[in-house]
């Protein structure tokens, strides 16, 4: 049905109630596959929302209601014979605020491991190697390969939040998903976390949510701009900030309000 | 004007600057004696108790039994007593009431079925001592034919601490972050393995402690065991550590105060002063054993 790669996100008159409140208006967007794609707005314009459906995150509460289709490797995930489980495996997310878990830096990173395997099955060397698999891929290895015991929450908060990655990536996600990465890290953390989004590109389709118009120009390659639950402009990040074909885009990344 | 403001040095104290600072410093003391008087009552109670008992407190008073129809002696049989129905009811009610708060703060869902038991258990926690003890009497005693037994008494004090641990069970539980749930679920964890790995271990002390606490108000219970299974006198063996069957009735250090005080004339005063030592003793005993471990645990974890 799409004529983009099928290893994308692909949404087809996609609607999200918060109750009576209409937040998504029947969003149809084809993110690419490998490429970092950004989703910009004024705050409630509804691309947390967005991204949250993604994985299905939303659904924690009784009261959202959700209609319409998302494919993703092919599958529609709101087909009933899907599996929250396994969709959270391949399309990890990462938070505002770093929240690794309470336990050391091993364990945060062999957790998903541990999650979706049987207990006996999980050798040593394999656990080991994913270690500094994940690590070595978000540059961790060096600085932590002789702290990893320590406790995950004691590292600081550019470590946390590149752990908080590295968490997802043992899984052998297709899809990661950023909700404002960023915002708890000083500028060298968000120099930092921004790298490694360029180094994963490519191996994953990265889609992440930030208030930060200059982030969204400097890392990502496509810029989704929504506004009041829909989306108004869709195309390759420079396209949009240089030659904005929505007026109401122009008047957002000239900063008239948002 | 300009006159005025030339005058007055700059960053002196004015006339409603001192005004401010005296009501500050009466607000201060008078909030300082009331903290104050929380701790004079508990200590001069303790003292008073104490300087009265004297004459009898010693280690023979604990392991003998009463004798000379409980005037003399000690209160071995009591305290034995009260160690088997809370033990027992602490063993009923943890389980009981860990599991259920932990379906309550980590499933249940908003809706009017999880609301009608939160509910219950919110008024449950509010019902007086003796009404347990009327149930229990009507449920144990009579309807589930338990009798006057050490295993009656226990069930109904099980009841009555179950409200109040799951309410604490639920504020430990609720103090772990959401974000660390959130990190989990993110990665396809089920709700289980979310609790298991993340939830209990940060909770743990928390919950234990709120156990804990709930042995000291078991212990000084007297209404609920009095119409339930516990008994003015016992014969046991002096130093006996299970002297009772669990369908005996038993004595209780709460009742055997209670009987030394209102029933047993010519009773030496310092019988009964010794027995509400040992009694607050056992209780603050079990406090401090909750404090120190909720401190042991904590200095362990850090986020």
């Amino acid at each position: 049905m799409s004529d983009t790669t099928p290893n994308g996100i692909h949404t087809r008159g996609l609607n999200l109630w918060y109750g009576k409140f209409l937040a998504l208006k029947n969003v149809d967007v084809d993110i690419k596959h490998g490429l970092i794609t950004s989703l910009i707005g004024p705050s409630g314009c509804g691309k947390t929302t967005l991204l949250r459906c993604f994985n299905r995150i939303n659904e924690r509460f009784s009261y959202v209601r959700t209609e319409g289709k998302i494919e993703i490797l092919g599958k529609n995930i709101y087909d009933p014979d899907v599996s929250l489980l396994e969709l959270r495996k391949s399309v990890g997310m990462v938070f505002q605020r770093p929240n690794p878990l309470p336990i050391s830096v091993y364990e945060n990173i062999v957790f998903g491991l541990r999650v979706h395997t049987p207990g006996l099955r999980l050798k040593k060397s394999l656990l080991d190697e994913a270690v500094e698999q994940a690590l070595t891929e978000v540059r961790l290895w060096k600085d932590l390969k002789n702290r990893l015991k320590t406790r995950a929450t004691s590292l600081q908060l550019e470590q946390q939040q590149k752990l908080c990655i590295a968490r997802l990536l043992p899984l052998k996600p297709r899809i990661i998903l950023m909700d404002e990465p960023c915002s708890s890290l000083d500028v060298e953390g968000t120099r930092a976390i921004e790298e490694l989004m360029f180094n994963l590109r490519g191996n994953y389709t990265i889609v992440i949510v930030t208030h930060n118009m200059a982030q969204a120009r400097r890392a990502s390659d496509e810029c989704i701009f929504m506004l009041l639950g829909e989306v108004k402009e869709h195309t390759r990040t420079e396209e949009l900030f240089l030659n904005p074909q929505n007026p109401k885009t122009a008047e957002y990344i000239e900063g008239r309000y948002g | 004007m300009a006159d005025r403001t030339a005058i007055a040095a700059p960053f002196t104290q004015t006339a409603f600057g001192r005004r401010k600072e005296r009501y500050q410093r009466i607000a201060q003391w008078v909030f300082l004696g009331m903290a104050l008087a929380m701790i004079i009552p508990l200590v001069s109670i303790v003292a008073f108790l104490i300087y009265r008992a004297a004459p009898s407190l010693n280690w023979n008073f604990l392991v003998d039994i009463p004798r000379h129809g409980m005037r003399d002696g000690g209160i071995w049989p009591a305290l034995v007593g009260t160690f088997y129905l809370v033990g027992i009811s602490l063993a009923v009610a943890a389980p009981i009431g860990v599991l259920a708060a932990i379906y309550l703060n980590e499933y249940a869902g908003d809706n009017w079925f999880n609301r009608l038991i939160n509910l219950a258990v919110i008024n449950l926690a509010g019902v007086p001592s003796i009404v347990h003890a009327l149930f229990g009497l009507g449920a144990f005693v009579y309807a589930a034919r338990f009798g006057y037994s050490i295993i009656s008494a226990s069930l109904t004090l099980a009841i009555m601490t179950l409200p109040v641990i799951i309410a604490s069970t639920r504020e430990a539980l609720a103090s772990v972050p959401q974000s660390f749930r959130e990190a989990c679920w993110n990665v396809g964890a089920t709700r289980w393995q979310t609790i298991k790995a993340v939830v209990l271990p940060n909770s743990i002390s928390g919950i234990l402690t709120g156990v804990i606490l709930q042995v000291s108000r078991a212990a000084g219970e007297t209404a609920p065991i009095m119409f339930t299974g516990a008994v003015f006198y016992k014969a046991v063996q002096r130093g006996d550590f299970f002297p009772y069957h669990l369908t005996d009735q038993c004595m209780a250090l709460s009742m055997h105060l209670y009987t030394l005080a209102t029933q047993v004339p010519d009773v030496k005063e310092s019988v009964s002063y010794a027995t509400a030592v040992v009694l607050l003793g056992v209780v603050l005993l079990v406090n401090a054993g909750a404090i120190a471990l909720r401190i042991w645990m904590r200095n362990r974890k850090r986020w």
